[in-house]
Parts: structure tokens; C-alpha cells; sequence
């Protein structure tokens, strides 16, 4: 058997980071499903219609419900999500990526755009939680 | 014989197709990134492929929550641009090439690939963008496209190494195909972005333009870059550059660059293009 070449643990160790593994994907599978559903117009309108009803139609546990219903994106990558899948929903209500991933970084959308004009977030400090760099 | 005459890496940000779609390519903010790809869009004019091995990322719009394949290769006849969330992008039908993708198939299991192929799927922004920064706005396009989709979301995706020697053996693959083909293969994706998070928005200029650098000048030592690293220097998303490594060993030991471009920012991204020429 190949020998690992760092501690699993060493993938939690990024700052704001959440690393999407196999198991969350598992957590998340129906979250996943509502979310892929929205490639399809009519399951739009139905769930614009009624965004309860619509979700209650999925398999998602209650938290991750509300996060959606408060489009809380920290929130549902915390419940297993993955951006890829998210945007499904954003894209739903004409957000752009970009606002849809600046929410999470507790800037508002502004202040986001203007640092990624910038030139983005260094990653000075933000490489290791442990090492600090 | 067939032979792979170029690669081409570019980002394939869907703010980028969504800013094309829309005409607001001339805008302030984008003119910059489209500038980039004024070259590209010259030189492949002259240089239209046959083929196109195309190596992106599906962002769960055919796999990814029932299936999630390491490598899959398409094998259908056509592909028909995914409906992402508001609308399939307004871009033409892509064209397979079934014969080739049967061959280099069974040429890379035998080379102890173990690949998913995939009968049928949309194809989302990730092989679009490419081809619509390529080409431009078109009918159709110029040439028949094998998409070859790289898992690069859920861990543990395949490591830097895996993905080198996988185009180490499409470049054998397609050196012993029978007919008279001229070859392009792309790596999309990158340069460094991370779509999660309070590090939401990390780029990191320095990680990629050593990346550039290397891939036209010591590429072997972009093998052993581990995942843990392309996290931790270019974003949960910045992984997406293995694909870049695909492209790089199907060229042969040694590539000249014929074009470069990075810009910062497009949307959350930091934006990377190469020409490469085996030489």
C-alpha cells in the first residue's frame, strides 16, 4: 500500500478551507439532488413558486433547508455542500458566482469585488491554521 | 498516423462565458481578459485541429452526485451545452469523435487506466468557455471535440503524478492511431481561486507564474506537487491545474511556448493561458 504523503488531519489544518471528501459528499447527496434539479426550468419555476414546498419534496435534512432558504452558503458547505453544486441555486436567482462566493468571506459584495480588482486575497497567514503562514 | 501537434491550457471561469454570451466582452472589466486571447484566436485559425482532447472538469452538471469518475472519457456522437442553472450557454452543439475515443479507450485500460466512458452527458462551462475563447463566436465549431473529464472536486482526486502519466499515454495513444489526424489537446481550469469560505477569493501570482514557468521549463517537477500543496498555495479550486499536467506530458519531453497570458482577477480567478508546441 502507498504511503500517504501527509497526514489526512494536515487537510483540515487550511484556514477557511473545507475539503470536499466522499463522506460529505454522502452527507450532502440530497442537498445535492434538490440542487441539481435546478438545471431543469420547470423545477425553477416550481421552486420560486414555493421554495418550502419545493424543498420538502427532497430527502435534506431540516438545517440544511433553512440554509437554503436563507441562501446561508457558510452554512450548507458546513452541511456537506460543494460550490459546484451550490451555484445551482445562485445561478436560480441571477446572482453571479462571484456573489454567491463573496458572501461567504464576510465581506459585502462590494467590498469583495474591490478586493478581488485588487488582485484577490494573498495568501499570506493563510496557508496553515498550526504553522500560521 | 495521428499526432498531437499542440496544447493549449487556458481558465475556463463561467463569468468569462456568461460575459461572451452577453456582448459585454468590450466592457472595462473584461477587455483585458478577452485581449488575452486576440493571439490564440489568430494562430488557431491556421492551426485547426482535426481532433481536440479536451481535459476539463464536469462542476456536477453530469456526474459528480450519482457517479463521480476519476477520468471519464466521452464517447457519444454529440454533446449538447448543460443548462448550469439559468439556460444551456447559447453555443453550439460539440462534436465527438467516437472512433478516436474508442481507440485511445482501449488503448488506456491496457495502459492500466481504469476509465469511465461516458455514453452520453451535457457538457457544462468547463469545455465551453474554452472552445468559445478559442474560437470565438461560431455556427459550429471547427473541429470534433473528446471531452475527457477529470474529477478535481471530491477527495481524493488523482494526484499531479497520476494525471502526467495518463498524457504520457494519450500522447502513445494517439501516435499509434491509423489515420492521418492532427491532434490538439487542451488543460483547463486554474490558475489559482478558492469558490469557499473566509478564504474566499485567494490568489496567489506567485504559485502561478512559477506554474507557467515550469510548464514550459522543467515541467517533471510539477509532478510532485501534492494535492495538500495546490490547496494550501492556489485554493480549493486552484487544484483544478493537475488538468494543466494532462496537456503538458502529451507534448513530449520538451515544448516551445508560443503564447502567454495571466490576469488577475476574472470573477474569483486568476486567469492563465498557454501555447505549447512539442519541440
Amino acid at each position: 500500500m502507498r504511503q500517504r504523503l501527509y497526514p489526512l488531519e494536515d487537510l483540515e489544518d487550511i484556514p477557511g478551507t473545507t475539503v470536499f471528501t466522499a463522506k460529505r459528499s454522502r452527507q450532502a447527496y440530497h442537498l445535492h439532488k434538490f440542487c441539481m434539479s435546478l438545471m431543469d426550468a420547470d423545477n425553477r419555476n416550481a421552486f420560486k413558486a414555493d421554495e418550502r414546498a419545493y424543498l420538502d419534496r427532497f430527502r435534506m435534512t431540516e438545517e440544511q433547508k433553512q440554509a437554503v432558504l436563507d441562501r446561508d452558503f457558510n452554512g450548507l458547505i458546513e452541511l456537506g455542500g460543494n460550490i459546484y453544486f451550490l451555484v445551482k441555486l445562485s445561478n436560480t436567482d441571477g446572482w453571479s458566482t462571484q456573489k454567491a462566493v463573496g458572501s461567504m468571506s464576510g465581506m459585502t459584495a462590494d467590498e469583495y469585488a474591490a478586493m478581488m480588482r485588487d488582485g484577490g486575497r494573498s495568501p499570506e497567514g493563510q496557508r496553515s491554521k498550526r504553522e500560521g503562514n | 498516423m495521428a499526432r498531437i501537434t499542440a496544447g493549449i491550457a487556458t481558465s475556463h471561469v463561467p463569468a468569462i462565458g456568461a460575459a461572451f454570451d452577453q456582448g459585454r466582452d468590450r466592457d472595462a472589466y473584461w477587455a483585458p481578459v478577452f485581449a488575452g486571447y486576440e493571439w490564440v484566436k489568430g494562430w488557431i485559425r491556421d492551426n485547426t485541429p482535426d481532433v481536440v482532447i479536451l481535459c476539463y472538469n464536469d462542476h456536477a452538471s453530469a456526474m459528480m452526485l450519482d457517479i463521480v469518475p476519476t477520468f471519464a472519457l466521452g464517447f457519444a456522437e454529440e454533446f449538447e451545452p448543460a443548462d448550469e442553472g439559468w439556460g444551456a450557454r447559447p453555443v453550439p452543439t460539440v462534436i465527438g469523435d467516437p472512433d478516436l475515443a474508442g481507440h485511445l479507450a482501449e488503448q488506456l485500460v491496457i495502459d492500466d487506466f481504469d476509465l469511465t466512458i461516458m455514453n452520453a452527458m451535457d457538457v457544462d462551462h468547463g469545455l465551453t468557455v474554452p472552445l468559445s475563447l478559442m474560437f470565438g463566436k461560431v455556427e459550429e465549431w471547427p473541429c470534433r471535440v473528446i471531452p475527457l473529464a477529470v474529477n478535481v472536486t471530491q477527495f481524493p482526486t488523482p494526484s499531479a503524478d497520476r494525471c502526467w502519466q495518463l498524457g504520457r499515454a494519450i500522447r502513445d495513444a494517439v501516435a499509434a492511431y491509423p489515420e492521418d489526424l492532427d491532434v490538439q489537446i487542451w488543460g483547463t481550469g486554474g490558475m489559482s481561486h478558492q469558490l469557499q469560505g473566509s478564504r474566499a477569493g485567494l490568489i496567489n501570482p506567485e504559485f502561478d507564474v512559477a506554474f507557467l514557468d515550469k510548464l514550459a521549463n522543467g515541467a517533471e517537477d510539477l509532478r510532485n506537487i501534492t494535492r495538500l500543496e495546490f490547496l494550501r498555495e492556489a485554493g480549493s479550486e486552484g487544484i483544478e491545474l493537475i488538468m494543466w499536467l494532462i496537456m503538458r506530458a502529451a507534448l513530449g519531453p520538451k515544448v516551445e511556448e508560443l503564447h502567454r497570458f495571466y490576469h488577475v482577477p476574472a470573477s474569483n480567478t486568476a486567469v492563465g493561458h498557454t501555447v505549447l508546441r512539442p519541440a
